[in-house]
């Protein structure tokens, strides 16, 4: 989220799309509950009524996987009818910014693309430059080179009668939306876009979110109070787990993970560091060289030297362009390529996307070591329903875990609050924290190596590993995630600054000469040696805009709403001086309120200062399927494109093989989407064997309309089949009003909603729905298109 | 209707102050005309922790009597929940202690249709030998073209959105030294 | 002071926390349930589920609304089981609700068929001998005269209940009706102000009552008093009498209808 969970109470229309938080996020359903009780309005767009839509302002339905769509509209209102926020746009974005006269955009592609290789050369996606290399602007946004121009353009394709048709909303609920969220373009407005996995879970889910950040950005609501794109996370620490980067393309903080291009950190930092030629955008990513450093220094302690270029050459490297996330892992596996798996609280049997197909690959491993408290389904897939366990080779180890109040640690919510748990009772049972298994492990790993040697050892025997052979620390830990000094730092006239070994104080101190450590520069400030500030309590709000700033530690810098410059005008003047989160004191030349993005004085610098432009982009050449987000179909789909000759995002990934076939919709002809209970937990390990929980939702479920039912014959309650190329499901139905059958030009369309936690073990039992879902990926992330797709249902 | 943030702060005092720990002594009953006099029959807590479920991060207090958890609820001063937790984290006691956990190391020898108990000595080592026998083996130094790697592909990590951030943390280190590239958690999917 | 239980139906979310929080504090055992076409569950209250949200579908004006309804003990001023309780187990405490005091129970289940809301439910304790307890909910008596609030207002996350003075929440009930109205809820109402002497629960509803399977009128048993002034004085010796046998047909009877109470489901 760039603000926070308490924020919502700031806005005055809250528009939820694509997420579903009184389901699934109803703690913090409260603080939009309490935004509604001061007058502000609540938008659901969502293929059904659902729990957030029963307390809606405003609800209209979608068909899934129609999105853009559905946000072009949304652009082409607001920019026809100058309902944008203009010196925001002018002054905070990339709106004004010329763009090069050879981009275009042609019937679904833009300028570049190569039908062979399916990517784009983006050499036109560029800025017009001055001669002194900085991107030309047009202040009056009326030149037809301009993004804003360019913008309008490409949405001007977006007519209402087009969209109703591709969504199946109705033209009149689609003004209504339209129009009541353009309300929030006045600068004293403030409007929050709530999204989850219903906005990312498509093969376009990056461009569905720049969508809406694109409306944001015009409307002015990133950066203040009440404004803000809020992606609702799923787990207790995923966002501390994106943080820290399990995930094969970054390292912690958020730095990019090398590849082979990459053979020395004078290659890295070419590759991955941005620049600019604008005296007045900061780019803040200059000083990517010292947050590498101090985590090459942090992971490898006294043996990463300026000699040694800091042990870069003992990070992996990836192949180039190769994607070794969820979807490629599972094909390799499947391939054989795999042969050893570590699996730590997570469960992809379940989870996963076409899960037939990918326990079918657990079973090409040699080994896998599972942590977890549960004999999950990926635990005992070798024993799962319709396998021989005999024809199996695979060991497995499955290690007790420590539940959460046995052991300590931080944890970082969505709004990126950094909150410390302490512990409550020992482990139950035979049970160990993670920590502890962790260091165990490569404690031993360690030994071995030192011991016998082995293909390059030096990273293993000299990784700065020295957390004592029983449970490491997690204070210790944390202070290493934080940074501290290696050596005295002194200032120019040699005072010290940081005296060797103590805490760095925050990221500005961070150094790439091997002064410092941190394991992540995001983190750097959390816990210093003032403290651990993740366990602060302060729960006092004296902004009166429910900052909290004392309570916990937000990432970065205690900074709780991002971007919070562009909350002022160029002459330092709140947009809406009620809602204020920041406040530039000239007489004594202070910003007071939530800690400024960036410092010095109000016009000194742009306030988007991550990006090189120092501004938004609302042409974001960064993308890898166009500047602007363009509406294709999902990969299966029962309508044509109406918008173009290009019928699916022509960069998605696709596995199209024998475990991954099409659903065509002439057999078909159903879209189906997966989504989660309020009583459930993702992939079910952590609600079904609570047996209270069990109780109050005790089976997996399809929802269905009426129509749909008495199509098929089908009866509330009846056990039905759901089922497409990938797999069949038996479940109960759930026939309901809340859902109705969508309008698709002219054509009826039926939808069908599965919830997804269930699967063959645990207290409670039931077909899971990611048996259908396709080993589809987003062009830019392969996050997997599980929320549209197409099936069958009969009764059974 | 919301609780006042005097409410709010008054409960949380109390909270930290003790009263609301419950006796276990039985509910005194007046058999007369006057009210009844009920006791707290379990102990509420005053050990702070955040909700293992999802990103909104409620607080909670653990209640602990007996080195045993007796109650989970809401940690009223916190900011964001105020006491409140929903189903799954008013459910969040029935982790510790449900009967489907796992609590000794489980281990399924090949082709086996059952799991066996070990030891955790015994099964440390093992993992540490299956991970450096699979690292020997298969590690690239240096790619086709003679660029240096370092890399390991026949070895895949995954996890960690249940980690704290200090136990991913640890984990993504290890993992990038023993030169793991598939790596991946449920931020992915 | 009496205080009473604000349920704001059109602020519930129908996530269940508070059901779940009802079942963690009290520890109660979870029970077997079936999916039956519904996102309700259990269907009905049990020894084991003092608390529970009715889920309907209301579709009116072109509009499909869902509505939540927290339903348990409605803690009546005009309490049928306390008048019928023999022993005096069920009290109306000054604080606004109906206490129970288990030991006190003798398991004759009177409370339960006198209940114009179907709502106490008898707890087998012994299964050889067949001994019985009454229960429901109590606001969580232990709770709320410690100063605390019941279990599932404290956990509920959308605000959506509240628990004070009983004319404080009327008065926030009525103010919140009136919002509503001007929202465009034209058939927003206040439900327990009045009846039966007023409730210790407070509804504000956004439909009308039947749309949430709530009877317009409870009515007090038209025999409780006889009941209560000429049986339940004579306590079991009485039993054989024909006036308790009389009244004990009639509560049998009306347990019947009762029946329907929980069971009116326009989700089908």
């Amino acid at each position: 989220m760039t603000n926070h969970i308490a924020d919502f109470a700031n806005s005055d229309v809250i528009w939820v799309m694509g997420g579903n938080p009184a389901e699934n996020h109803p703690c913090a359903f409260k603080w939009v509950t309490k935004a509604m009780e001061k007058g502000a309005k609540l938008i659901v767009v969502d293929p059904r009524v659902t729990r957030s839509a029963s307390a809606a302002t405003l609800y209209a339905p979608i068909r899934s996987g129609t999105n853009i769509a559905f946000m072009g509209g949304m652009i082409k209102y607001i920019l026809e009818n100058k309902l944008y926020q203009e010196e925001y746009v002018r002054e905070y974005t990339n709106a004004a910014f010329l763009v090069n006269p050879k981009f275009e955009f042609n019937d679904g592609l833009f300028a570049g693309y190569n039908p062979t290789t399916k990517a784009y050369d983006k050499s036109t996606w560029t800025y017009q430059l001055d001669d002194k290399g900085v991107p030309k602007r047009d202040l009056t946004m009326s030149d037809p080179q301009c993004v804003l121009q360019l913008m309008k353009k490409h949405y001007s394709r977006y007519t209402i009668d087009t969209v109703s048709a591709i969504t199946g909303t109705p033209k009149d609920l689609l003004e209504q939306v339209y129009k009541m969220y353009s309300e929030t373009g006045k600068p004293d407005k403030a409007g929050a876009i709530i999204y989850a996995m219903g906005q990312t879970q498509h093969s376009v889910g990056t461009q569905n979110v720049e969508s809406l950040a694109l409306v944001q950005l015009l409307l002015g609501n990133v950066g203040v109070a009440g404004g803000q794109v809020a992606a609702m996370r799923g787990l207790h620490n995923v966002q501390g787990s994106t943080d820290m980067a399990a995930l094969y393309h970054n390292l912690p903080g958020y730095l990019a993970a090398p590849t082979v291009r990459d053979q020395s950190t004078a290659d890295y930092l070419k590759r991955v560091v941005p620049t600019t030629s604008d005296p007045k955008s900061l780019n803040w990513w200059k000083n990517y060289s010292k947050y590498i450093v101090s985590q090459l220094k942090a992971w490898f302690g006294d043996a990463a030297t300026k000699d040694n270029d800091f042990a870069f050459n003992w990070l992996p490297k990836m192949a180039a362009g190769k994607d070794y996330s969820h979807i490629p892992l599972f094909e390799a596996m499947k391939a054989g390529d795999i042969k050893g798996f570590i699996v730590i609280g997570q469960n992809p049997a379940v989870g996963g996307p076409n899960a037939g197909m990918e326990r079918d690959a657990l079973a090409k491993l040699d080994w896998m070591v599972v942590s977890e408290l549960w004999e999950t389904e990926t635990a005992a897939f070798w024993k799962r329903p319709g396998v021989k366990s005999a024809d199996i080779q695979t060991e497995v180890f499955l290690l007790p875990a420590a539940s959460w109040v046995e052991r300590e640690g931080s944890v970082t919510n969505t709004g990126r609050w950094v909150q410390w748990r302490n512990k409550a009772i020992d482990p139950v049972g035979d049970s160990k924290p993670d920590l502890w298994i962790a260091n165990q492990i490569m404690n031993r790993v360690r030994a071995a190596y030192k011991k016998d040697g082995g293909a390059f050892a030096d990273p293993i025997t000299k990784l700065d590993w020295n957390y004592g052979d029983g449970l490491p620390n997690a204070h210790v830990i944390a202070k290493e995630i934080n940074g501290r000094a290696t050596a005295d730092i002194k200032d120019a006239n040699g005072v010290v600054q940081i005296a060797a070994g103590k805490q760095v104080p925050a990221f500005a101190s961070l150094r790439d000469d091997g002064l410092t450590t941190c394991g992540s520069w995001i983190y750097c400030g959390y816990y210093t040696d003032a403290g651990n500030m993740a366990a602060r309590r302060d729960n006092s709000d004296p902004t009166g805009l429910y900052l909290y700033s004392g309570w916990a530690w937000n990432w970065p810098v205690n900074r709780r709403i991002l971007y919070n410059r562009a909350s002022v005008s160029p002459k330092g003047e709140p947009w809406d001086p009620k809602r204020a989160p920041l406040k530039w004191n000239a007489a004594n030349a202070t910003w007071s309120g939530d800690v400024v993005d960036g410092g010095g004085a109000p016009d000194a610098i742009y306030p988007f200062i991550m990006n090189n432009e120092g501004v938004a982009r609302l042409f974001a050449a960064g993308l890898a399927e166009g500047p602007f987000p363009e509406h294709y179909e999902a990969w299966e789909s029962p309508a044509q494109n109406l918008l173009s000759k290009q019928q699916n995002n022509p960069l998605a990934k696709i596995w199209e093989s024998d475990s991954n076939k099409r659903s065509d919709a002439s057999k078909y002809p159903i879209v189906g989407t997966t989504y989660r209970l309020s009583e459930h937990m993702q992939a079910g390990a952590m609600s079904r064997n609570l047996p209270w929980l069990v109780e109050v939702q005790p089976a997996p479920f399809v929802e269905m309309s009426e129509q749909l039912a008495a199509e098929k014959g089908i009866k509330n309650g009846d056990r039905v089949i759901v089922e497409n190329t990938r797999g069949k499901v038996e479940m109960i139905a759930v026939v309901t009003k809340r859902i109705k059958p969508f309008n698709i030009n002219g054509k009826a369309v039926h939808q069908v909603g599965l919830i997804w936690h269930w699967g063959y073990e645990g207290g409670s039992t039931g077909d899971s729905a990611n048996s259908l879902t396709p080993h589809v990926g987003d062009a830019n992330t392969t996050i997997p298109e599980y929320k549209a797709w197409l099936c069958d249902v009969r009764k059974v | 209707m919301s609780v006042s943030r005097r409410d709010f702060l008054k409960l949380g005092g109390a909270a930290a102050g003790g009263l609301l720990l419950g006796t276990g002594a039985p509910n005194v009953a007046s058999a007369g005309g006057e009210d009844p006099k009920f006791l707290l029959h379990k102990k509420i807590g005053e050990i702070t922790t955040i909700c293992t479920y999802c990103a909104v991060g409620c607080g909670q207090v653990v209640g602990v009597q007996g080195g045993k958890v007796v109650n989970v609820e809401g940690d009223p001063d916190h900011p964001i929940n105020r006491g409140t937790l929903c189903s799954k984290g008013a459910a969040n006691w029935q982790v510790i202690y449900s009967p489907e956990r796992v609590t000794q190391v489980q281990y399924r020898a090949p082709g086996s249709d059952k799991w066996e108990t070990k030891s955790w000595d015994w099964t440390l080592d093992r993992i540490a030998q299956k991970i450096k026998e699979t690292r020997d083996k298969n590690f690239i130094a240096k790619d086709k073209d003679g660029a240096t790697v370092n890399r390991v592909e026949a070895i895949a990590y995954m996890g960690g959105a249940q980690h704290t951030n200090e136990e991913v943390y640890t984990w993504v280190k290890a993992a990038r030294a023993l030169g793991i590239v598939y790596l991946e958690h449920q931020a992915r999917i | 002071m009496a205080k009473a239980m604000f349920i704001d139906t059109s602020i519930c979310i129908g996530c269940k926390g508070c059901q779940v929080a009802c079942k963690e504090w009290w520890n109660l055992a979870p029970t077997k349930t079936t999916q039956v076409g519904t996102y309700e569950n259990p269907l009905d209250l049990n020894a084991d589920n003092y608390t529970r949200i009715r889920f309907n579908e209301y579709e009116a004006s072109g509009k499909v609304r869902w509505l939540f309804l927290k339903w348990g003990c409605l803690q009546c001023t005009n309490a049928a089981c306390v008048d019928v309780c023999p022993t005096a187990a069920l009290k109306k405490n000054e604080i606004g609700f109906v206490s129970l005091e288990r030991d006190l129970c003798n398991g004759c289940g009177y409370c339960s068929q006198a209940c114009p809301f179907n709502i106490p439910r008898m707890e087998t304790i012994n299964e050889f001998t067949g001994e019985a307890k009454a229960t429901k909910c109590t606001f969580c008596q232990d709770r709320v005269t410690n100063d605390l609030t019941p279990a599932c207002v404290k956990t509920c996350p959308s605000a959506a209940l509240g628990f004070t003075d009983r004319d404080k929440v009327l008065a926030t009930a009525k103010t919140r009706v009136e919002n509503l109205k001007q929202l465009g809820y034209t058939e927003a109402r206040v439900y327990g102000e009045t009846e039966l002497g007023g409730l210790g629960r407070v509804y504000v509803l956004t439909a009308p009552a039947s749309a949430y399977g709530l009877p317009e009128k409870p009515e007090y048993p038209a025999l409780t008093n006889l009941w209560q002034n000429i049986v339940q004085p004579f306590g079991y010796v009485a039993a054989g009498l024909t006036a308790a046998g009389l009244a004990l047909n009639w509560f049998a009877t009306r347990r019947a209808q009762l029946g329907n109470v929980e069971t009116i489901k326009p989700e089908k």
